[in-house]
């Protein structure tokens, strides 16, 4: 039996615009079925890595193949792999949800019948088929964003791309896109996920990759990406009453105290000995702790530490 | 070149820009009242006045909006969904061509058949007009898409080359004066026109003297040409406009 090709494979890909290198020389894999982040700070390279691998722009070198076709040299058939939701909205604002669906199928060679039963299927999942005779110009944020993942699923992709698909929606929608993409990938679709929360990318991801400056600076599990970061280790203390932030600030190992809302956050690098100081603390001073709990570097502070200086 | 996704072009193009009121009455008004201030008063032959008319209103309408569809889906971000698509650049020209020429010739089709009721004259070589109104529409239509390669997104600057070139053809174009008529030079520059040829074989569909056969090719030619360096142009600029 043969092994499949990986979902996307990307080999030394590089882009310049007017002598500036924005992709230089990037290369990984992404395996069938993966969720994948891909973070960086803005300029860093992401929608021009996406664009590419969606057949939009022609990079300057290198390779990037879709299910094993070369998005350059079969760019028809890598293309009809790639589902798109893309960070601005595209649809045609002066046609239907309908017949921008129907449109999307037949660019798709989706055949008819298909195409309606599916459209169908597919609106009334996102909650668009009642509006599906209105134009989109009309429609707000959120069902904007729901019809671009319709029209990216219509044809049925092996791969999904969005881009920063659920930046600025309110919450029915995010929730709704976000079940749906698990959903989706649970049915053996590879997503390729950039986003500017990286809280979601932590919760989503199988794996992410951390684009700086055109190049990769890191890629891995998101806990394996953490556990990079050795500096940053945290005990997170509320207490029932109020407490100047300076009782905390002095205690023996603690580096850095910052009030968040009725939360103390006490950056250190031996937590354990911090743990016992609070709690003693909180004796002396006849205190009742509402909550104690130690932080081990997250997904942000990898990115930060990994971006410093962007 | 697939057929299926050439279609879909055309139709999105139909129902997004053509069914637009300003096009219809900048297809049939604008050369109406455009050919009335200049026939009014004048001495011409029943012939000149309908192929005159009848040219006007298919150069017109073909590339009434030809020329702006891509600033306009450049503006929109609606290009970049066509080209992430399967698609080739190829296929979408051509879809836009097809949209404009099916317009061009419903327009062009009604107004002949309107004026001839109104003038009272009949086609003597339908087949012969009908072939040169088709092929005069897509060759109008490709230039219309071939002046839309101007990497922009603004379609007032589109606009403006495409007025230009519009309405200094309508002069050199056997409308106004018969080309006959004109000094040497401007007869060199009215069959560099496309719109001449299209004249001639109207002035031929309606029972003129003088065969049609080698309009027919010139206009054929003029597709070629100008479809051909429209797809040249347009790969040359779209990278700048995604």
């Amino acid at each position: 039996m043969t092994t499949p090709p990986p979902a996307i494979a990307v080999e030394n890909l590089v882009k310049q615009f007017d002598g500036l290198t924005a992709v230089d020389g990037i290369s990984f894999q992404i395996e069938e079925g993966e969720v994948f982040g891909f973070l960086g700070p803005n300029g860093a390279g992401k929608s021009t890595t996406i664009r590419m691998l969606t057949g939009i722009l022609r990079p300057d070198a290198g390779t990037a193949r879709i299910t094993g076709w070369d998005i350059r040299a079969d760019t028809e058939v890598a293309k009809s792999e790639i589902g798109i939701v893309p960070e601005q909205f595209n649809a045609y604002p002066d046609l239907t949800a309908w017949k921008n669906l129907m449109l999307v199928g037949e660019l798709y060679s989706v055949p008819r019948q298909t195409r309606k039963s599916r459209g169908t299927e597919l609106l009334r999942s996102f909650g668009l088929f009642e509006r599906r005779h209105t134009t989109t110009a009309e429609f707000s944020k959120g069902m904007k964003q729901r019809l671009m993942l319709t029209m990216a699923l219509l044809h049925d992709p092996a791969v999904l791309f969005l881009d920063e698909p659920i930046t600025g929606l309110d919450v029915e929608s995010q929730q709704l896109i976000r079940e749906r993409i698990t959903e989706v990938n649970r049915e053996g679709k590879t997503v390729f996920l950039t986003t500017h929360d990286i809280g979601e990318a932590d919760r989503l991801c199988d794996r992410v990759a951390i684009i700086n400056r055109g190049e990769i600076a890191a890629i891995d599990a998101p806990e394996a990406l953490k556990q990079t970061i050795e500096r940053t280790r945290a005990v997170e203390v509320s207490f029932a009453e109020e407490l100047e932030r300076e009782v905390l600030a002095g205690l023996s190992a603690v580096e850095e105290t910052e009030k968040r809302g009725d939360t103390f956050r006490l950056t250190t690098p031996d937590p354990d000995a911090v743990v016992k100081a609070v709690t003693n603390v909180a004796q002396e001073e006849d205190l009742t702790l509402r909550s104690l709990r130690t932080l081990g570097p997250s997904l942000e502070d990898a990115f930060t530490a990994l971006t410093e200086g962007a | 070149m697939r057929l299926h996704r050439v279609l879909a072009v055309a139709k999105k193009d139909v129902r997004i820009y053509y069914a637009k009121g300003p096009v219809v009455i900048s297809g049939l008004l604008l050369p109406a009242f455009f050919f009335l201030a200049f026939t009014m008063g004048r001495e011409m032959s029943g012939t000149q006045l309908v192929a005159g008319l009848v040219g006007m209103t298919l150069w017109f309408t073909s590339t009434s909006i030809s020329p702006v569809i891509a600033p306009w889906e450049t503006r929109d971000g609606t290009l970049e969904r066509l080209v992430s698509a399967p698609i080739t650049v190829v296929e979408i020209l051509f879809g836009d061509v097809l949209a404009s020429a099916v317009v061009g010739v419903a327009i062009t089709g009604f107004a002949t058949v309107a004026l001839s009721f109104a003038l009272g004259f009949s086609i003597a070589h339908p087949v012969t007009f009908g072939t040169g109104l088709v092929l005069a529409a897509i060759g109008f239509s490709a230039l219309g898409v071939l002046l839309a390669a101007v990497p922009t997104d603004q379609t007032a600057n589109v606009m403006m080359l495409a007025t230009l070139v519009k309405f200094s053809v309508i002069f050199v174009s056997g409308i106004f004066v018969p080309v006959e008529n004109l000094p040497s030079w401007g007869r060199v520059v009215a069959y560099a026109s496309p719109l001449t040829y299209f004249v001639k074989v109207t002035k031929f569909g309606l029972g003129a003297d003088g065969g049609a056969g080698r309009w027919l090719v010139g206009l054929l030619c003029f597709f070629l040409v100008a479809f051909g360096l429209a797809v040249v142009v347009h790969r040359r600029t779209l990278p700048r406009r995604l």
